[in-house]
């Protein structure tokens, strides 16, 4: 079962420069909400920024991760962590 | 129906895009918006309500096709899915965030003002499992 410190840990190696909150919605493993701040996602639009975040779990989102709340910015490489919320 | 075809061309990959196509304002989601089967889509259907749009509705439960065919034409993984003049605007994450910045508003051509805090949805029987069309 996933846990949101692994999902922080994947989504940071997977996309350059970001970083990552990640929350356990239930307390079940399986709904999460990520805000996600990396400056690759300047200049995408948000269902692009989203679909980046999305494509680092494939197939699990909708399986093991059963949902994945999103919120994404782009930031300034040396930005500090984004809040949780 | 068999259990999952995997023609690329097959009849419900057809159907859905030619809902698209069809409907400018046009949402899939889990169950229907006088009852939906998932908080996100209910809270996607509430933002659009709220704004006094009216909108197509595709239930995804009925057949696990749907779904599947669905995030293979729109490359998106969730339910539920908005889209506007035949474009992903999105899932209940970005909706919910257009909704308060009044973004959505604008995407679907409706006054600002008409927004407010979403309201939930009714609490009616289910119609069929058909395109609900809602723009009559």
């Amino acid at each position: 079962m996933p846990s949101p410190d692994e999902l922080k840990r994947r989504i940071e190696a997977a996309i350059p420069g970001a970083r990552a909150e990640v929350r356990d919605l239930t307390g079940g493993g399986d709904h999460f909400q990520a805000t996600v701040a990396a400056p690759g996602f300047a200049g995408l639009s948000r269902i692009e920024q989203h679909r980046l975040v999305y494509d680092v779990f494939g197939d699990e989102v909708g399986g093991a991760i059963h949902a994945l709340s999103l919120r994404t910015r782009a930031a300034d490489p040396h930005d500090q962590p984004v809040p949780s919320q | 129906m068999t259990d999952h075809e995997t023609r690329d061309d097959n009849p419900i990959r057809a159907a859905i895009r030619e809902a698209i196509e069809e409907h400018s304002t046009i949402l899939f989601m889990k169950g229907t918006p006088e009852q939906p089967a998932c908080g996100f889509s209910a809270r996607t259907v509430a933002a659009l309500q709220s704004l006094g749009v009216p909108f197509a509705a595709v239930d995804v439960l009925p057949d696990p096709r749907i779904r599947q065919e669905l995030s293979a034409i729109s490359n998106w993984p969730t339910i539920p899915q908005l889209f506007v003049g035949r474009e992903l605007v999105g899932g209940c994450d970005i909706v919910t965030e257009m909704y308060e910045s009044g973004e959505l508003a604008e995407v679907l051509g409706v006054p600002e003002s008409a927004g407010g805090r979403p309201a939930p949805a009714a609490d009616a029987p289910a119609p069929g499992l058909q395109v609900e069309n809602r723009l009559g």
